[in-house]
């Protein structure tokens, strides 16, 4: 199971909170997905944030505030600081946003901020891109788990650039790395981690599903299935066949 | 004292950011920010200016 700074979930699938149809849905999504953490965010209290605490109190699950909607550094680790009091964590999911289409991280104020923030005792997971560089960069800054995009935030797209992303994996062998945005379907998380990556994190894929908890227990069941996978060393592809009948023996007709 | 609460214009009577949060009836679990910068809840007494910009922010969904 994944350790991130020094500690150990008690599984590979980390779950979002926002945009279930109801308390209850989300609650039952939880229990079916067997997630070990729950995303969640900091805002202008407009009724509900009370009520939003002491669900997410009952969840029994670890909490990894986010960052969303921040566009600079210096808001960014405002918000970290801020979120750091009222969920009682230093765990912070790093957002810096750069682009209103794609949300894609300004890595630059990313890597600034992470660096703020790490030298303050945050730890932090930066949502970024697989850029090997900007990754270098974040754990030069202090960061001690890295999370790249598999595609734009909730698109649903799955991993948009595997090659990047088995790369990165490759590039940083003692790193965990939770793949964050993107993932659409339980094949994509089953592939993130058969790639190697420690977890992923997903929210719109489930909070979105006709049936978010039916949507959880398949995600949780191709995480384990795409972990046992990787442990298992897969089988290297070749382009031509490889025939899995001996040869030797065959009749003579 | 006009001040910004939560982007909403106000005109209050506290002088302190612990009182304009009594005074606006902000309870229960939330981080508080002045113009900017995070203070936290030991450092609610400080003063407050004409102007001054307040975050009040709360637990809320997120991904």
């Amino acid at each position: 199971m994944p350790v991130f700074y020094g500690e150990e979930l008690g599984s590979a699938l980390m779950l979002g909170t926002a945009g279930y149809p109801s308390p209850a849905v989300l609650e039952r999504a939880f229990r079916a997905s067997g997630a070990g953490v729950a995303t969640v965010s900091l805002r202008r209290e407009a009724g509900g944030g009370q009520d939003f605490w002491a669900l997410v109190q009952g969840l029994g699950v670890r909490l990894l505030p986010n960052t969303a909607g921040c566009h600079g550094a210096r808001e960014a680790v405002t918000t970290a600081q801020m979120a750091r009091e009222v969920f009682g964590t230093d765990w912070i999911k790093l957002e810096v946003i750069g682009h209103a289409d794609t949300l894609q991280p300004d890595v630059f104020g990313l890597v600034e901020a992470a660096r703020i923030l790490c030298a303050e005792g945050f730890r932090v997971f930066p949502y970024c891109t697989e850029d090997l560089i900007v990754c270098e960069r974040l754990l030069e800054a202090g960061c001690e788990v890295l999370m790249p995009w598999g595609a734009p935030i909730g698109s649903g797209i799955g991993l948009n650039n595997p090659f990047g992303l088995r790369a990165l994996r490759a590039a940083f062998p003692g790193v965990p790395m939770v793949v964050d945005a993107g993932i659409g379907l339980p094949s994509h998380a089953a592939a993130a981690m058969e790639m190697g990556y420690d977890a992923v994190l997903v929210n719109s894929a489930v909070a979105r599903a006709g049936d978010p908890a039916a949507m959880a227990g398949a995600m949780a069941d191709a995480v384990q299935a795409g972990r046992a996978a990787y442990l298992a060393d897969p089988m290297e592809r070749t382009d031509m066949a490889v025939a899995s009948t001996p040869v030797l023996g065959r009749a003579f007709l | 004292m006009r001040i910004v609460v939560n982007g909403v214009p106000r005109e209050v009577v506290a002088t302190t950011l612990a009182g304009v949060l009594e005074e606006i009836g902000i309870v229960g679990r939330f981080a508080t920010a002045v113009n900017g910068a995070f203070v936290p809840a030991a450092g609610r007494g400080m003063a407050l200016s004409e102007g001054d910009a307040v975050e009040a922010l709360a637990p809320m969904q997120g991904g």
